[in-house]
Order: C-alpha cells, then structure tokens, then sequence
C-alpha cells in the first residue's frame, strides 16, 4: 500500500539506473536510462585541485532545523582560530536561509570573494552576494547545487588548516551537493548536531543514515540546548525533554561518540545575535566551557595528526548534478 | 473542480480554507503550531486537516501519535489518516510512504518536485474547514511545489512562525519576500518560543530573547496573531503526542494558543 512507485533509487551510477521498476515515474529516468549520469561532473576533479591547500574538512550536519549548526560552526571556527597559527575558514551552504553573516558579526556585507573576522578566520555565505538581508534566495536545487559549485571551485580558499562547512538542515540538495564536490578531496568527516528530545532524534538518525550511505565519517554527535539552569534559582529544567534517552542513548545504539552536551544558555542566543562570539563574552560560562572541551576533546584533536585518505564516494542517489539543465 | 482528462485532479473542492505554515528557519515550532493550531481549531468544532510536506523530516504523524498506519486509496484519491473516531481530525504525511521511519529520503530537487506535485493532489480531503500545510524550513522545491499545486485551488495565506532571536526573524523576513513574490498572503505572524517560566520560581527568562516576531509584525505591516511560551508541558506532550489542549486547558500555553486560532479563523471568514 505504500503508494509512491520510485521511492527507491537504484542510483544513477548503477547497472539498473533508469531501467529498474522503481524508476517508473520518476523525473530523472531518461536520463539516468541514456547512461549520461554515469558520466562525473569535471568539477569534482577542480575541487579536488582547489581544496588540496586545505589540510582539514569537517562538514556540520543534522537533519533536525534549529538544533545549532550554525551556531556550533561558528564557535568551532572562533576556537580553533584562536590558535593564531593556524587557518580557518567557514562556508555556509545553506542557501535560502543563511544566518552565518548574522553570527560572525558580517550582516549586511557585500562582497563575493569571502570575508575575514580575523587575520585568520575567513567565512564564506551566500548572504554576502544578497543586496539585502531581506532578499530571499528562491531557487531550486540545481541552482542551489551551482551556488556550492561556485563556492568551492571559484573561492581563492589559499592554504588553509581547517574549513568548516554549515549547511541547512535534511538531506537533500545541498547535502548531496556538498559530498559529491569534495568527492576527490579528503573530508575528515561530520558533527552532527541534535538536540535531546524524539522530534528531533528521529530526524538526526536520518542524518546519520546519510552520512553511511555516502561514506562520509561521523567525527562524533553533539548534544545542543541539553538543559536550562535557571539564572534565579540554580534549578536545571529540561526545556527539551530526553524522553527517549536523549543524544547519550542514541550514540549508544549506533556506537557513536558523544562529544558533548551543551546547555541552553540564553546568553548564547543573544551573542549570535550580536555577531559576537559566546567564547569571549562569557568565556566562564558552563556552556563555554563545554565548547572548549569538544574543541579539545581527543576525537576532535585527533584530525591534527591523522590523515586518514578515505574519500567520500560520489554519490549514487538520484538525480545526479548532471540535470542541472534538464531541471533548470 | 475536477478535471477528469488529466491523471491528477485536485480534490479540494470541498476544503474551505487553505493555510501555509512557513517559516525561512528550522526547529522554530511550525510542525508544533501546525499541530496545535488543529488540535485548537477541532476544539473549536471545525473539521481539519493536515498536509505534511516536509520530506526529510516529517514530524507531524509521530506529534499526532498515529504510528505508521498503511494509507488506502478509494475513488476519489487517497484517504487521509484521521486521528478520531468523529474524523474531525485528517492527516496526510509523506512519513506515512516511507518503509523505514530512520530511512533517509535524499532526493534532490526535481523528485521533490515531483513527490510533492502527485501527493498534494492525490488526497481525498473530503469536508474540511480548514486544511494546513506544514513545510520543511526555506523557499525551496518543496515550498514552489506546494504553491503550484494548490494555488490552483485556493490557498488563503500563510502564517510565518518565527522564535524571538534576530537569527530567527531575519530567516522569517526573508520568507515575507518569498511570499510577496509568490502572491501568498500573509495572515500573520506567531512568535513561538517566548519566555520560559521556571517551574521551580517562576523567573520568567527569555531563552532566545523576547519581542522579535512582534517586531517583526511592525515593522513589516503584517498581523501579529500572538506569542506561544517556551512550555517544556508542550514539549513533553508533543513528544508523547498527546493532545495539550485536551491535558492542560488552564494553561497560559493553551489561552495563547486557542486565542491565535480564533484570530487566525477570523481573519479567515473576512
Ligand atoms: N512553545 C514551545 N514550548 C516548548 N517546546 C516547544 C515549543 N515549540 C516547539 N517546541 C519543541 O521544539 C522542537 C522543534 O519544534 P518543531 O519540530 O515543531 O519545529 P519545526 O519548525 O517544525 O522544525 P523543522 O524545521 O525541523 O521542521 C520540538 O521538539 C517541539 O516539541
Ligand atoms: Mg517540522
Ligand atoms: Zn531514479
Ligand atoms: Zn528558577
């Protein structure tokens, strides 16, 4: 009785792409039939160029909205540059609503080749391009899929020793986008970011059934807005409660490590908004502390040294970038 | 009105109102306003029904606590899943065709498109008051393909959800653009998440700030419908997927919640 006939995709690089049952009705079959998908895109291979100055590639994932990706991206750039030695840079590829401009402190910037914080943080976002903070991006994927194209490929990114990518929440578009441009790069992997409660555990597990299904390495999962300490009188309340046993139980099941919990402090909401960063506001706060120990928690540290070449594998999911025209 | 000749018809010819729920940000409560907002309105004695766009990550069925009920096809389309026996009460999700709830659905654009277009108009609605459409977060594929389809009918307007902060609203301000440029009415703007009473000593703190959907409303003329609190009992119910209108009708929760669905059917009817 389940009634759509290609929820299931063979894979465009596959044998049976086009021709299996499950293809019927689906709006890629013709092409995925003619053979063309099985064709990479060239620009896997410029990316693949382009990015070999960067030492390290840790994409931000979940697949809940408004758990704290961009938060926790921007945080994990401020830390790690705090290290004046080395190179950081952030890219949001969240297309249609981008909040990193907001966050670093850049809203209303106009430029289209990257912006510095800091001698040595560097971010990238699609709102940089926008005339107005109230323009809003409506565009397919495969316009969405160029954007990110033209991000990775034609950014002058130069040496770096960490980018770190934010991206919107699901897995769609931009997530497919994302693995299959740095295909031919090393990814040192993901943090998915969740918040404790089902509604959203259930959407991350799908995150994290993405990050199998392409290959890409989960670094480890953050547990964001775990808690409330009253200001007043001291008493933690569990805005969102972990009724099925939160982040904890989750990486338990799926054998993942937990980086951290991090408590909602409504300090942290207000610093982004100001486009400060929390770290130096305040860098006593428990929630602080629980960045720094992510930051310098063993899984994390352990992408200094390691260079474990395993590459993401382009993605067989269909449709491929290569309908960029036919859906365009 | 059916159009036999081709293979999708609409079958909305029944449904009174059509309302979008948008919001441009994520986790800003849409699937949960969506969710109270029928719950209120089939209090109110009107007959609903839900729409669940968001493909990667639908929430309503497990808020509404139906499970994964098999979906069946009659005549006219297929039938929703109605969550009371009086089937005052009609939910249609896209989770309901997946085979396995953790399953990812990675699909790029165009198959949403396409999705979407055969789902929204394949449902036998029957008699609704008022139909409500939760979306996955932006101005996507998902969000131009509901428009498409059901603009042939009618679509009333949208409410935006939003929480306080700056993030949230400055996503929100960009969703009114896309509405102005879609032709979508705005029927007003719910702040959701503002201010949380500490159950211990009632400091009332505002977790992502306070004001900002108000605002917003001002600033840009458009209706302010009300501001849900941060209720860690709504959270629980929709976790558990209970009916918080039904638990805890003294709340301050509900009046606002019941208060914003009598504005927005208000604001319906004129
Ligand atoms: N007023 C509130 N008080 C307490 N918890 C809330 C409130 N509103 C929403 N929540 C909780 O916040 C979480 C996010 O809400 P919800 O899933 O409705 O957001 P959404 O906008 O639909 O997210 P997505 O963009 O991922 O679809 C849920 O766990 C929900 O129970
Ligand atoms: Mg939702
Ligand atoms: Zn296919
Ligand atoms: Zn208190």
């Amino acid at each position: 009785s389940k009634f759509i006939p290609h929820l299931y995709c063979p894979g465009t690089t596959s044998e049976q792409a086009g021709k299996s049952s499950s293809c019927q009705g689906c709006p890629n079959q013709k092409m995925c039939a003619s053979g063309a998908t099985k064709a990479p895109d060239p620009a896997i291979a410029e990316i693949g160029v382009k990015l070999s100055t960067v030492a390290h590639k840790i994409l931000v994932l979940s697949g809940k909205g408004g758990v704290g990706k961009s938060t926790f991206s921007a945080h994990l750039a401020h830390a790690l540059a705090s290290d004046s030695t080395k190179e950081v840079a952030l890219l949001d590829v969240d297309i249609c609503g981008p909040s990193i401009p907001r966050i670093m402190g850049l809203e209303g910037e106009q430029v289209s080749c990257g912006l510095y914080v800091d001698d040595n943080l560097a971010v990238m976002s699609i709102g940089f391009l926008l005339s107005s903070p109230d323009d809003a991006v409506i565009w397919r994927g495969p316009k969405k899929n160029g954007m990110i194209k033209q991000f990775l490929r034609d950014v002058d990114w130069g040496e770096l020793d960490y980018l770190i990518v934010d991206t919107p929440p699901g897995t769609s578009d931009e997530h497919l986008s994302i693995v299959q441009y740095l295909s031919s790069t090393h990814v040192d992997g993901a943090v998915i970011i969740t918040t404790p409660q089902e509604v959203s555990l259930q959407d991350v597990r799908k995150e994290i059934r993405f990050c199998q299904k392409v290959k890409l390495p989960i670094i480890g999962v953050v547990e964001n807005m775990s808690g409330f300490v009253c200001p007043k009188c001291k008493n933690t309340s569990q805005i969102f409660p972990p009724t099925s046993g939160g982040a904890e139980r989750m990486c338990a099941d799926l054998n993942l490590p937990l980086l951290g919990k991090i408590p909602l402090d409504p300090r942290i909401a207000r610093s982004c908004d100001e486009g400060r960063s929390f770290l130096n506001v305040v860098p006593d706060s428990p929630a602080a502390k629980v960045y720094q120990s992510i930051v310098q928690s063993e899984r994390l540290q352990r992408i200094h040294t390691q260079h474990t070449h395993t590459q993401t594998c382009p993605v067989p999911i269909c449709p491929p970038l290569s309908s960029y025209c036919e859906f365009r | 009105v059916c159009a036999a000749s081709t293979p999708h018809f609409i079958d909305l010819t029944q449904v009174r109102h059509v309302v979008l729920v948008l919001s441009g940000k994520g986790g800003v409560g849409k699937s949960t306003i969506t969710t109270e907002l029928a719950l209120a309105l089939r209090h109110a004695g009107k007959r609903v029904g839900i729409l669940d766009v968001d493909l990667c990550g639908p929430s309503i069925p497990r808020m509404l606590s139906v499970g994964r009920p098999d979906v069946h096809q009659c005549d006219s389309g297929w039938v929703p899943v109605y969550t009371d026996a009086q089937k005052s009460l009609a939910l249609m999700s896209i989770g309901f065709l997946l085979e396995d709830p953790d399953e990812a659905v990675v699909w790029r654009g165009p198959k949403k498109t396409a999705m979407i277009s055969q789902f929204v108009s394949d449902v036998a609605w029957g008699e609704l008051d008022v139909l409500l459409v939760d979306t996955p977060p932006g101005t996507s594929d998902e969000h131009l393909a509901v428009l498409e389809n059901l603009k042939k009918h009618r679509v009333d307007g949208a409410v935006l959800v939003t929480t306080p902060q700056a993030v949230s609203t400055g996503d929100v301000r960009r969703e009114i653009t896309f509405c102005k440029k879609t032709g979508v009415r705005i029927l007003g703007i719910i702040e959701n998440m503002s201010g949380f009473a500490c159950p211990h000593c009632s400091e009332c703190s505002n977790i992502f700030s306070k004001g900002g959907g108000e605002e917003l409303a001002k600033l840009t003329g458009s209706v302010f419908l009300g501001s849900v609190p941060l209720d860690p009992l709504l959270g629980s119910s929709i976790e558990q997927g209970k009916d918080f209108i039904e638990s805890f009708p003294d709340s301050a929760t509900f009046s606002a919640i019941n208060s914003i669905s009598q504005t927005l059917l208000e604001s319906l009817q004129t």
